[in-house]
C-alpha cells in the first residue's frame, strides 16, 4: 500500500472527539486534549495527498466515481464497437437483447446499445456544457455581488431575480421551435444561460456570510487581492458547496435535455438519452412490452444523476476536516 | 439545607471513550445561600449545573445522590425530572435569552410554559406582572416579540420565567456574560433581589467572572478539571484563598487600579489536562508551583476550617 | 502617528441605501508611538467600526485618518500594501480569525505570498519560528495544525505573532482577550504591554474598564459613536466627569469593592460638577460642532490632558 503518508490521521486514541465533545460545551475555548502525532511541513503537498488518501478510502466517492467511469467508458467504447450511425436501420424489427444487438432493436431495427452509447455521449456533454455554463455564470455572479456588495450588488441582484422568473420552459419552447435546426450545443447554452439564477442567489448568500468572517479581513491585511481572497479564503470554504451547485446543475441540465427531447424539442440530428425515451414512447414500446427501448436511457439518465447526488456526499465528508475526524 | 450533592459523576459519552466532566463532586447548599461556581471554560462547571436538573442524551450519569430539601432527585432519570423542573429547580441555561422562540409573543410563550406544567396562566398573571414590575419591565413585555427586547430585558424576563413557581433551587448559567456592563449589574442584583423576597431558596450562579461573583455570590466553589478545587465564603476566598489554583486564578485578573507598568500580573502556564483519561493524582499538579511527591495521589476535597473547603495535600 | 479627525462613518440601510445609521460621530483622537490607548465602549458603540476604519477594512464616510501624515483613505496597491506593513489588527474570535479548511500556517503563507516573496524555505522557516518565539510559542506544537486544534489564547498570541512578522508599528487590538480564559487573558495582555515597551503605537479596543486601565496611557471613552470622554488613564478614571463614563464605572463588577462602595465614592468625587454639562459650562449656548441628532460632539479641556462631551442626553437639562 503507497499511504504511508504522514496524512495517517485515522483518529489516534485519545483524539478529537473530545474537540468536538469540549467544542459543543465551551465553543469557544476548547483546550488541546493531546499533541498529535506528527506530521511533516510539505503543506499543500500533504493536503492534497490528505485529500486523494481519504477519497479512495470513502466508499461513498467510490461507488459513484465507479458508476459514472463505467458509464463514460460506455460512451467512448461504444462507438469504436458499433462504428457508424446510431440511427441506421441495421438489425431485425424489435428485436429483444441478445449477442448481437446487446439491448435488443428498435421497431424499426435500429442498434439499442449504438444508440445508448451515443446517447450518454450527448447527455454527458449538454451536463458538461449546460451545467459548466451555468455554475461559471452562477458563481462569477454571485461570488461578485456578495463579496463587493452595495450597488454591483443590487444591480446583479435584480438581473438575476429577472432571470429567475422567467418561465425557462416556456422560454426553451418557444427558443427551440424557432430554431429550425437545433444542436446540442445550442441546447446545452440555452440550458445555461438560464438555469444558473438559483445557484446566484445561494452562492451570494454564502460568500455574504463568509465575507464577514475574520479571516477574510485578515487576508485582506495580508495584500491580497479581492480575486485571491475570494478564490483563496472564500471558496475553499465552500468547496463542496460549489461542487454540490455543479452537479446539481449538471444534473438539472441533463434532466432538463432529457424532458426538452422528450417532448419533441430536442437536437433535430443525433441522439441523446432523451431523445431514445420521446421515441420510445412515441412508438408505443411501452404498450408493446419493449422494455429494453426505454429501460437503457431511462436507468442511464438515474444513474449519472444519483451517481453525482452520491459523489456530492461522500466528498462532503472529505473536505470537511472536521466531519472527517468526527 | 437546601442541596446536597454527594459524589457526583456524570460523564459524557464519545467514540474516543467517556469524557470525565465532572468526576466526583460533593458540596452543600445552606438555606438562602446565593453559591458561585466559577472556573475556566472546560472545567464542568455547567455540566454540574446542568446535571442537576436535566442529564441528557449525551451524558451519561455514574455515580453520586442530589438531595434538594432532604429528598432525593432521580436525576438519572430524565422523565421523573419533569415533575421537579421548573417546579423545585430551576435552570437558565447559557444562552438561554438568545433561545427564546423569535415568532412567539413572550405572553404566549409563557403560557405554553406554564401549561405545559400544569399552571393555569390566568392563576399566574397577576403575581407575574408584579415580578416583571419589580425587575423594572411593564406588562406590555408580554405583548412583545423577543426581537423588540434588549440583551438585559430578556434576561430579566428569563429569570422572572424561571422563577415563577418559586423554585426552591435556582441555577443560573453565565447569564451575565453576553450583556453589556450596565445590564450585567441591572442582572446580577436582581438575583440578589430575588433571593431577598423568597423566590427562590438557594442559587447556583455558574460564570467565569469572578468579579460579579463576588459582587452578589455568599459563597464560591472553584472547580478545575471536573473536580472541585475549593469551596468558602466569598470575603475568604478572595483575602486567603488556599487552594494554589485559586490564589493564581485570582491574582491573574487585573483590577481597577492595577497598572501594568506598575505591577505586572502573571497568568498560569500550562492548560487543564485532558478529561478523557485525566491523569491519576491531583489534576492541577502539572501547573502548580507548589506540587510535590505527594501530588501523585488524588487529594481529597476536605473542609480545613468551618465552611472552608479544599482539596489539596498541601493544605490537608 | 496615527490621527483620527472628525471621523465619522454612516451606513446605509434599506434598498437602495435610503437611510443612514450614523455608527460613528465626529471622532478625534491621536495615538503616538510606544503608546496603548483603550477604546472602551459597549456594543453598539461604534468602537469595532473605528478599528476597522483604521485598517481601510471599511472606508470613512467623513473625515480623515491619517497614519504618518498620510490620509489612508487615498492609499491602493502598492501604498495600501505598504500601509498593511506598518499597520496590522487582531480581532475578538480567535476561531473566526483562521480558515478553518487551512492549517494555522495559513497566515504566514498569505504573508509570504505579498511581503516575502524572495525569502527561502530555510530562511522563512526560521523567521516563522522566531515570531513564535516571541509570543511565547513553541513552533513545534502549534505549526501545522488545523485552528480547531489549538486553544484560544494560543490562536490570538498566534495572531500577534503573525503582525510581528511585518515592520508592524501600529496594532488594532479589537476585543482580543474577552474570549480567552481568565489564566490565559493576561499573558496575552502582557504581550501586548511588551509590544508598546518595543515601541508599537496601540489601539486597545475593549469593553471592560479593568483591563483598559491595566495597560493604557491613554483612555477614549465611546457611546453611541462619539466620544463622552478622554484623557490620561489616571485622569478619566481617577476623575471620571461625564454621567456616562460614571455609570460605568458604577456597574463594573470590581474584585475588591461591592457597587455600593463604587457609587458611593463616585458619589463623592462628582460633587463638583453634579447636574452641570461642563461641555456648555465652557462653550457657553454656541456648542460648536452638532450631529443631526442634536447632540454636540465636540469635547472641552476639563482638566489638563482630560477632555469632556456634552452630558446629553445622559443628564437631561444639565445644558
Amino acid at each position: 500500500m503507497s499511504h504511508q503518508t504522514p496524512t495517517d490521521r485515522g483518529v489516534p486514541p485519545g483524539g478529537s472527539p473530545v474537540t468536538a465533545l469540549t467544542g459543543a460545551v465551551a465553543p469557544h475555548e476548547a483546550p488541546v486534549p493531546r499533541t498529535a502525532p506528527g506530521r511533516l511541513p510539505s503543506e499543500t503537498v500533504g493536503r492534497r495527498r490528505e485529500i486523494l488518501y481519504f477519497a479512495l478510502h470513502g466508499r461513498k466517492v467510490l461507488v459513484s466515481v465507479a458508476i459514472l467511469l463505467v458509464l463514460l467508458v460506455i460512451a467512448v467504447v461504444g462507438p469504436i464497437l458499433r462504428p457508424g450511425d446510431p440511427n441506421a436501420f441495421v438489425g431485425p424489427l424489435g428485436a429483444p437483447p441478445s449477442a448481437d444487438y446487446w439491448f435488443g432493436t428498435t421497431t424499426f431495427g435500429q442498434d439499442v446499445f449504438a444508440q445508448f452509447a451515443s446517447g450518454l455521449t450527448a447527455t454527458f456533454l449538454v451536463g458538461l456544457t449546460g451545467g459548466g455554463l451555468a455554475a461559471l455564470i452562477g458563481m462569477t455572479v454571485g461570488f461578485v455581488a456578495g463579496y463587493r456588495g452595495g450597488v454591483l450588488d443590487e444591480i446583479l441582484n435584480m438581473i438575476t431575480n429577472v432571470v429567475l422568473v422567467i418561465p425557462t420552459l416556456a422560454l426553451l419552447l418557444v427558443v427551440t421551435a424557432y430554431l429550425s435546426a437545433r444542436g446540442l450545443f445550442v441546447e446545452a447554452i440555452f440550458i445555461g444561460l438560464t438555469s444558473w439564477p438559483w445557484a446566484a442567489r445561494a452562492i451570494r448568500a454564502q460568500t455574504f456570510s463568509l465575507k464577514t468572517r475574520e479571516f477574510v479581513d485578515l487576508a485582506r491585511m495580508s495584500g491580497a487581492s479581492s480575486l485571491r481572497v475570494i478564490f483563496r479564503e472564500i471558496a475553499p470554504n465552500m468547496s463542496s458547496y460549489l461542487f454540490l451547485t455543479f452537479i446539481l446543475l449538471f444534473g438539472g441540465s441533463i434532466l432538463i435535455a432529457a424532458s426538452l427531447d422528450f417532448i419533441g424539442l430536442g437536437p433535430t440530428d443525433g441522439t441523446s438519452l432523451g431523445l431514445m425515451m420521446y421515441n420510445a414512447v412515441a412508438w408505443s414500446a411501452l404498450q408493446l412490452g419493449m422494455w429494453w427501448w426505454f429501460i437503457p436511457p431511462g436507468l442511464g439518465i438515474t444513474a449519472i444523476v444519483g451517481a453525482l447526488y452520491v459523489m456530492n456526499v461522500g466528498l462532503d465528508e472529505i473536505f470537511n476536516p472536521r466531519l472527517r475526524e468526527a | 439545607m437546601t442541596l446536597q450533592v454527594t459524589d457526583l459523576r456524570v460523564y459524557y459519552r464519545t467514540l474516543a471513550g467517556d469524557v470525565r466532566a465532572l468526576d466526583g463532586v460533593t458540596f452543600d447548599l445552606a438555606d438562602g445561600e446565593i453559591m458561585g461556581l466559577a472556573g475556566e471554560s472546560g472545567c464542568g462547571k455547567s455540566t454540574l449545573g446542568n446535571s442537576l436538573v436535566r442529564i441528557d442524551g449525551r451524558m451519561k450519569y455514574v455515580a453520586g445522590t442530589v438531595r434538594l430539601d432532604g429528598l432525593e432527585l432521580p436525576i438519572a432519570d430524565m422523565d421523573r425530572m419533569d415533575e421537579f423542573r421548573f417546579k423545585d429547580i430551576s435552570i437558565i441555561p447559557q444562552y438561554a435569552m438568545s433561545a427564546l422562540n423569535p415568532t412567539r409573543k413572550i405572553g404566549r410563550m409563557v403560557a405554553d410554559l406554564l401549561e405545559s406544567r400544569g399552571v393555569r396562566f390566568g392563576e399566574m398573571r397577576t403575581e407575574l406582572e408584579r415580578r416583571l414590575l419589580l425587575v423594572g419591565l411593564t406588562e406590555a413585555v408580554l405583548d412583545r416579540y423577543p426581537i423588540e427586547l434588549s440583551g438585559g430585558m430578556k434576561q430579566r424576563m428569563v429569570m422572572v420565567l424561571s422563577t415563577l413557581l418559586n423554585p426552591s433551587l435556582l441555577i443560573a448559567d453565565e447569564i451575565t456574560s453576553a450583556l453589556d456592563v450596565t445590564s450585567q449589574r441591572a442582572v446580577a442584583e436582581t438575583l440578589v433581589e430575588f433571593r431577598a423576597r423568597g423566590f427562590v431558596k438557594g442559587m447556583i450562579v455558574i460564570t467565569h467572572d469572578v468579579s460579579i461573583l463576588y459582587q452578589v455570590a455568599d459563597t464560591l466553589t472553584i472547580m478545575y478539571a471536573g473536580k472541585l478545587a475549593e469551596k468558602a465564603p466569598t470575603s475568604v476566598i478572595m483575602q486567603k484563598a488556599l487552594h494554589p489554583y485559586t490564589d493564581l486564578l485570582i491574582s491573574s485578573l487585573p483590577e481597577v487600579g492595577v497598572r501594568f507598568d506598575e505591577r505586572r500580573l502573571s497568568g498560569i502556564p500550562g492548560t487543564p489536562p485532558s478529561l478523557l483519561n485525566p491523569p491519576p493524582g491531583c489534576r492541577f499538579r502539572d501547573r502548580c508551583p507548589l506540587a510535590f511527591e505527594k501530588c501523585a495521589e488524588e487529594p481529597p476535597f476536605v473542609e480545613v476550617a468551618p465552611d472552608h473547603s479544599v482539596a489539596c495535600w498541601k493544605v490537608a | 502617528m496615527l490621527q483620527l479627525d472628525g471621523v465619522s462613518k454612516v451606513y446605509r440601510v434599506g434598498a437602495f441605501g435610503g437611510t443612514g445609521l450614523t455608527a460613528v460621530r465626529d471622532v478625534s483622537f491621536t495615538v503616538r508611538a510606544g503608546e496603548v490607548v483603550s477604546l472602551i465602549g459597549e456594543s453598539g458603540s461604534g468602537k469595532s467600526t473605528i478599528g476597522k476604519m483604521i485598517l481601510r477594512l471599511i472606508g470613512v464616510t467623513s473625515g480623515s485618518i491619517t497614519f504618518d501624515g498620510t490620509d489612508i483613505a487615498r492609499l491602493d496597491g502598492d501604498s495600501l500594501r505598504a500601509y498593511y506593513r506598518s499597520v496590522q489588527g487582531v480581532f475578538q474570535d480567535p476561531f473566526s480569525s483562521y480558515n478553518p479548511v487551512f492549517k494555522v500556517d495559513h497566515i504566514f503563507d498569505l504573508l509570504r505570498g505579498t511581503y516575502f516573496r524572495d525569502a527561502g524555505d530555510a530562511d522563512w522557516r526560521r523567521k516563522v519560528e522566531e515570531s513564535l518565539e516571541s509570543v511565547m510559542l513553541d513552533p513545534a506544537q502549534i505549526l501545522h495544525k488545523y485552528p480547531h486544534q489549538l486553544s484560544g489564547g494560543q490562536l490570538q498570541r498566534l495572531l500577534v505573532a503573525r503582525a510581528l512578522l511585518l515592520d508592524t508599528r501600529f496594532l488594532v487590538a479589537d476585543e482580543i482577550i474577552s474570549m480567552l480564559d481568565a489564566s490565559t487573558r493576561i499573558d496575552v495582555l502582557n504581550l501586548l504591554g511588551d509590544l508598546k515597551g518595543r515601541g508599537l503605537g496601540i489601539l486597545f479596543i475593549t469593553h471592560d474598564l479593568s483591563l483598559g486601565n491595566y495597560i493604557s496611557e491613554k483612555t477614549v471613552i465611546l457611546s453611541r459613536g462619539r466620544i463622552v470622554e478622554m484623557g490620561a488613564t489616571g485622569r478619566v478614571y481617577g476623575n471620571p466627569l461625564h454621567p456616562y463614563t460614571r455609570a460605568l464605572m458604577g456597574s463594573v463588577p470590581q474584585l475588591h469593592r461591592k457597587w455600593s462602595e463604587v457609587e458611593a465614592d463616585l458619589a463623592a468625587k462628582g460633587a463638583n460638577v453634579a447636574g452641570r454639562c461642563i461641555y456648555h459650562a465652557q462653550h457657553g449656548t454656541d456648542g460648536g460642532p452638532v450631529a443631526p441628532d442634536g447632540v454636540a460632539t465636540g469635547l472641552v479641556e476639563a482638566e489638563a490632558d482630560h477632555f469632556v462631551g456634552c452630558f446629553r442626553p445622559y443628564l437631561e437639562g444639565a445644558c
